[in-house]
């Protein structure tokens, strides 16, 4: 059984694990009538890296760092490579990953999968931008070497493609030079939504990593409050005089995980006991503060330090919406936030952040704008009513959201926030002639495929049904 | 695909022109147009119902023949369900089942038979193609329609109950070897339900309604539930009959 970092809707596999990279031609070849799909460390949320009765092929085991170029700063690496081994390996070499997501326990393949992004999108685009080359095998056509420069319909179709257009085996990362394995990061607390868009807006061109970790439990008057965090690698400077040394500066040693409870009951996350957390979290940050020096990991991974963090909101487990609006759409931007924060589903704190241009990938989710992102607890009543129409206002307002992160859009709704899906398509049509690569996902989401899906009419009275967990 | 919030893409009711199936279907249909497969015997009224879901806001709705008695059927019409409903059957929901008439059965003719061989036979052979199609798929549930007749089965309706009494059971232990493949079963036991099937009939304690019955299953599909009583206070009621001495149960009125 196989579920996503969410654990809603498991589904059952055939678990497949190459034994080398190569291995991955002769286990599509195999695959039966229900397909296969490529698995890293199974950190998307939803069903993206699931295939109910099929194939799913566990890329964790080809993780060989296969050369390290110093003088050019690129790393060739196996698509089973964790950030997290590549981090430890090359930190202490001077290197940093040109782009870092909020977790390292991604896989380098699943990263190009999803075009993941990260604090620094305004200025460094996604994942996807800064690989060069990657080997790929895919049914149609066999092993491929793909580059943005050489092959750019095929390149920018597998990133953020899903996995849906072939095995990614490996590819060469563009590496960013790093002094340190630190960051320096300035904050500034804001008293609403409008004061922390604006502080946003005219700060971030100024630094590397943006963040704003909003209340999402804060109404009225104070909708929006928010630490809003901006990052620099620190240099040599930055760091006390002791601590100088390229052995000290470069250390990436976060601490082992700690392990989340085995169980946890469904109800620990509740309104009041999140409301508390939050207060006391906004109370402690300082109005504002600069020049503070933290560890890298703690700046850009705070939530790796818990081993299995996702079980604490129960079994029914819970979903991440992640959607982004147009940076005209500010007024959709407040009038969905109002919305999650009056359902008063419980919430830690959303993440707010404004991206730079889109890529070329046609379903890369990052376009310029404002993304926002929260964790929902599943138990919530009511609450795939509330999102549906949501899903309605984000679409409508030229926006979409990430499916990466999804367990539940509205499956009507994909193609008019990815307008370049037809476009895309057409090429995984040339890769993948019988559609052998096939996910959950794309069961859920039929437009993937191709199919249509028909948009509901009015929903019936009396559903959702208004109390589930009492 | 169900999704992580319980939204179905299809559902399949065996037995689709049951009024509870084709609540069940409706609400789990409404709300994202999913595509809804009947199977029954009786074009009349699977037509009626089609209508009824369609309606209800249900996408898609398809009809396909389906005898319960005829068991040979059983794997033909599951497949060609799934090739209707176009990929993946998210829900399957044993809905079919016949009352008999109890008197009448127990003084002669094939009617208890008949009662046997839909409730019990049908639902066992029913149940294993259902279950052979979520175990290929890797997901998916069985919602199976049982009753509180079942539980202990009374001196009033001894034939209707105990059929339900043996396919309750076996979806109890379907549902064990189930564990793991991805599929899951969730039994349904309703009480008294005024509806169609009881028309004419004094209601007894605690009865309930299609609808009612529809709302409870799909808050317990998406809990995650194996079981759910409707209404709920009738699976302490049953805890307690069950104990009841032989001589008071057997006086229990119908």
């Amino acid at each position: 059984m196989l579920s996503g970092w969410g654990r809603t809707s498991p589904s059952s596999a055939r678990l497949r694990t190459p034994s080398k990279s190569a291995d991955v031609e002769h286990l599509v070849r195999e695959a039966g009538e229900r397909g296969l799909i490529a698995r890293g460390l199974g950190r998307s949320y939803g069903d993206a890296a699931q295939n109910g009765g099929g194939d799913v092929v566990d890329m964790t085991s080809c993780d060989r760092i296969v050369d390290i170029d110093l003088q050019a700063g690129t790393v060739t690496v196996e698509a089973g490579v964790s950030l997290d081994w590549l981090m430890r390996a090359l930190v202490p070499l001077g290197f940093w990953p040109a782009v870092s997501p909020g977790t390292r326990y991604v896989t380098v393949g699943g990263a190009i999968g999803s075009d993941v992004h990260g604090k620094g999108h305004h200025r460094d685009g996604t994942f996807g931008s800064h690989v060069l080359s990657m080997d790929v095998y895919a049914p149609g056509p066999g092993h491929l070497t793909l580059t943005p420069d050489g092959t750019p319909e095929e390149f920018w179709a597998t990133t953020g493609g899903m996995g849906l257009t072939g095995i990614v085996e490996r590819a060469t990362l563009e590496m960013l030079p790093v002094e340190t394995a630190s960051v320096r990061v300035d904050s500034q607390r804001t008293a609403d939504l409008d004061s922390t868009m604006a502080v946003m807006s005219e700060r971030d061109a100024h630094y590397r990593y943006s963040v704003a970790w909003i209340d999402c439990l804060a109404r009225g008057a104070s909708l929006g409050r928010s630490i809003v965090e901006f990052g620099e690698h620190a240099t040599l400077g930055d760091l006390p005089a002791r601590e100088r040394s390229p052995d000290r500066a470069l250390r990436f040693g976060p601490s082992r995980q700690v392990a989340a409870p085995p169980w946890v009951p469904s109800g620990l996350l509740n309104r009041w006991s999140v409301a508390a957390f939050n207060e006391m979290w906004y109370r402690k940050a300082p109005a504002r503060s600069s020049g503070h020096v933290v560890a890298a990991s703690s700046f850009f991974h705070p939530l790796d330090a818990v081993d299995g963090w996702n079980r604490i909101y129960g079994k029914r487990g819970f979903l991440q919406y992640q959607f982004v609006l147009p940076y005209a759409q500010g007024d959709v931007l407040r009038a969905v936030i109002e919305k999650l924060v009056n359902a008063r589903a419980a919430s830690f704190l959303a993440v707010l952040k404004r991206f730079g241009p889109a890529n070329p990938a046609p379903l890369s989710f990052p376009r310029e704008g404002w993304t926002l992102a929260l964790d929902l607890p599943v138990s919530f009543a009511g609450l795939d009513g509330q999102l549906d129409e949501l899903d309605e206002m984000i679409a409508s307002a030229g926006g979409r959201v990430y499916l990466a992160k999804d367990s539940r859009l509205r499956p009507d709704l994909l193609e008019a926030m990815y307008p370049r899906l037809g476009e895309w398509r057409q090429i995984r049509e040339r890769l993948d002639p019988q559609g052998v690569m096939r996910s959950d996902l794309m069961r859920r989401l039929p437009a993937l495929a191709g199919h249509a899906t028909k948009r509901p009419t009015a929903r019936t009275p009396g559903f959702p049904l208004q109390s589930e967990d009492t | 695909m169900r999704d992580a919030l319980g939204s179905v893409g299809s559902v399949l009711v065996l037995g689709g022109a049951s009024e509870i199936g084709v609540a069940i279907a409706s609400l789990l249909a409404a709300p994202r147009s999913a595509t809804v497969v009947l199977a029954g015997r009786h074009g009349d009224s699977l037509a009626e119902a089609a209508a009824t879901l369609e309606r209800a806001g249900a996408g898609r709705v398809e009809t396909v023949r389906f005898d319960a008695a005829d068991v040979a059927s059983h794997d033909e019409v599951i497949d060609s369900a799934a090739r209707t409903a176009g990929g993946d059957l998210d829900v399957i929901v044993v809905a079919f089942g016949v009352l008999g008439d109890q008197q009448a059965d127990e003084a002669g003719g094939d009617g208890a038979v008949r009662v046997a061989t839909v409730n019990y036979v049908g639902a066992v052979s029913a149940g294993l193609a259902a279950a052979r199609q979520l175990r290929r798929q890797g997901h998916g549930c069985i919602v199976a329609l049982s009753s509180v007749a079942g539980e202990r089965v009374r001196r009033a309706n001894f034939i209707y109950g105990s059929s339900k009494a043996g396919m309750d059971g076996f979806f109890q232990g379907l549902s064990d070897s189930l564990a793991g493949s991805g599929a899951s079963v969730l039994i349904v036991r309703p009480g008294f339900v005024r509806g169609r099937m009881t028309r004419g009939m004094k209601p007894a304690p605690l009865s309930t309604t299609p609808e009612a019955v529809a709302e409870a299953t799909v808050k317990a599909l998406r809990g995650r539930s194996a079981v759910v009583w409707v209404p709920k206070p009738l699976r302490v009621v049953m805890a307690v009959m069950r104990h009841l001495p032989r001589e008071a149960w057997r006086r229990i009125p119908s």
